[in-house]
């Protein structure tokens, strides 16, 4: 048994390829056998991962030393890296149909999540301009959360509760998304910008995505990668400074 | 041969690193700014004019459709490397702000797809 553990955490990315694997075969097999394809395979599986994160600690499974090549596999680097391949299914021709509207998109989605989530931690007793301000930061994605409190020099704690806030968000956008994309009518590559561009959680968006339409994940992902530009950009700058303004 | 893809793929996402990074500094930020996003352009744009121009070979572009083909596994293993009982445990603001934000912005979206149209 020791001996086992001691080439697991050797060969940890490995491991993580090989347990990755039968999660998605798992899953996939669920899919067809028991819901007949209406719960798409790959929402099986990420909702498999987040229920074992939860057994693992603060990276997940990962703080399992045996587990720590899913740190790898799941990490920034390769998730980017991927993410920027899906690229290759994208035309160009229907990314400039949205344009304008896109760009429209970033700047509405993060000053709504902003005002939204600024304003839900107001009433439950965050009063401050720079609490407000973080809290508002972590409704766009939990990137723009600790860097806008960063920012303004939100307490710690605060900036915590943004990356939860971030976080729970980003669950909640990989779980629903196959759910709620037809009524929403996100069926095509336009809408599918549109709800990157407003949404804006990166993995939440393409992992919603992938398990609703997996052609549509580059042009979600798209806008999504840029409506956190977009947040980091205004939130700890002119929407703080208004912020500020109003609660003086 | 396949590893040409994989190269082109790397240069794209290191080039768009650097981008975000630059943007980000203009900014006075230490985050990347839509890095990602500068990368996926970048390669949208080569495709384009690669398959205009007949350059790209299937072996080539093979190798970049398989790290694209690997993005819901990469998925897998992210979601289960989150911190998911701290995000249940972050209390009743983190879990309202989440839930609301969210579906404000679930609202917005068939409306601006409705402008979109027009």
């Amino acid at each position: 048994m020791h001996e086992l553990t001691g080439i697991l955490d050797k060969n940890g990315l490995i491991f993580a390829f090989l347990l990755v694997g039968f999660i998605m075969y798992l899953s996939y097999f669920i899919s067809k056998r028991l819901t007949n394809h209406t719960i798409p395979g790959a929402a099986i599986a990420i909702s498999v991962g987040l229920i074992i994160a939860y057994f693992g600690g603060e990276k997940g499974v990962a703080s399992v030393p045996a587990f720590s090549g899913m740190a790898i596999l799941g990490g920034s680097m390769m998730r980017d890296f991927s993410i920027v391949g899906t690229a290759m299914g994208a035309s160009f021709s229907e990314i400039k149909k949205t344009g304008l509207v896109g760009l429209l998109c970033l700047v509405l989605g993060t000053v709504l999540a902003f005002f939204v989530g600024g304003t839900i931690g107001f009433l439950m007793g965050y009063t401050d301009a720079k609490s407000f301000a973080t809290i508002g930061g972590g409704a766009c994605t939990f990137i723009v959360g600790p860097i806008t409190g960063g920012a303004v020099g939100a307490s710690s704690e605060v900036i915590a509760i943004s990356i939860a806030i971030g976080v729970i968000k980003s669950i909640l956008v990989t779980i629903s998304t196959p759910f709620v994309a037809k009524r929403m009518g996100i069926d095509n590559p336009q809408t599918a910008m549109i709800f990157g561009g407003i949404v804006g959680s990166t993995s939440g968006v393409s992992a919603g995505l992938a398990a609703t339409d997996i052609r549509l994940v580059p042009y979600g992902a798209l806008t999504a990668t840029f409506h956190t530009a977009m947040g980091c950009l205004l939130c700890p700058s002119l929407l703080y400074f208004l912020v500020e303004y109003w609660l003086r | 041969m396949k590893i040409y893809g994989v190269a082109i793929l790397a240069g794209c996402s290191l080039v768009g690193h650097i981008l975000g990074d630059r943007l980000g500094a203009i900014f006075n930020l230490k985050g990347n700014l839509g890095g990602v996003g500068f990368a996926m352009l970048l390669l949208i744009l080569l495709n384009d004019y690669c398959k205009k121009n007949q350059l790209l070979k299937p072996e080539t572009e093979s190798g970049i459709l398989f790290w694209s083909s690997m993005y819901i596994p990469v998925v897998v293993a992210m979601s289960a490397t989150q911190n998911v009982k701290a995000a249940l445990s972050g209390g009743w603001a983190a879990l309202l702000v989440g839930i609301f934000a969210t579906l404000a912005c679930y609202l917005l979206v068939p409306v601006v797809a409705k402008i979109a149209k027009k």
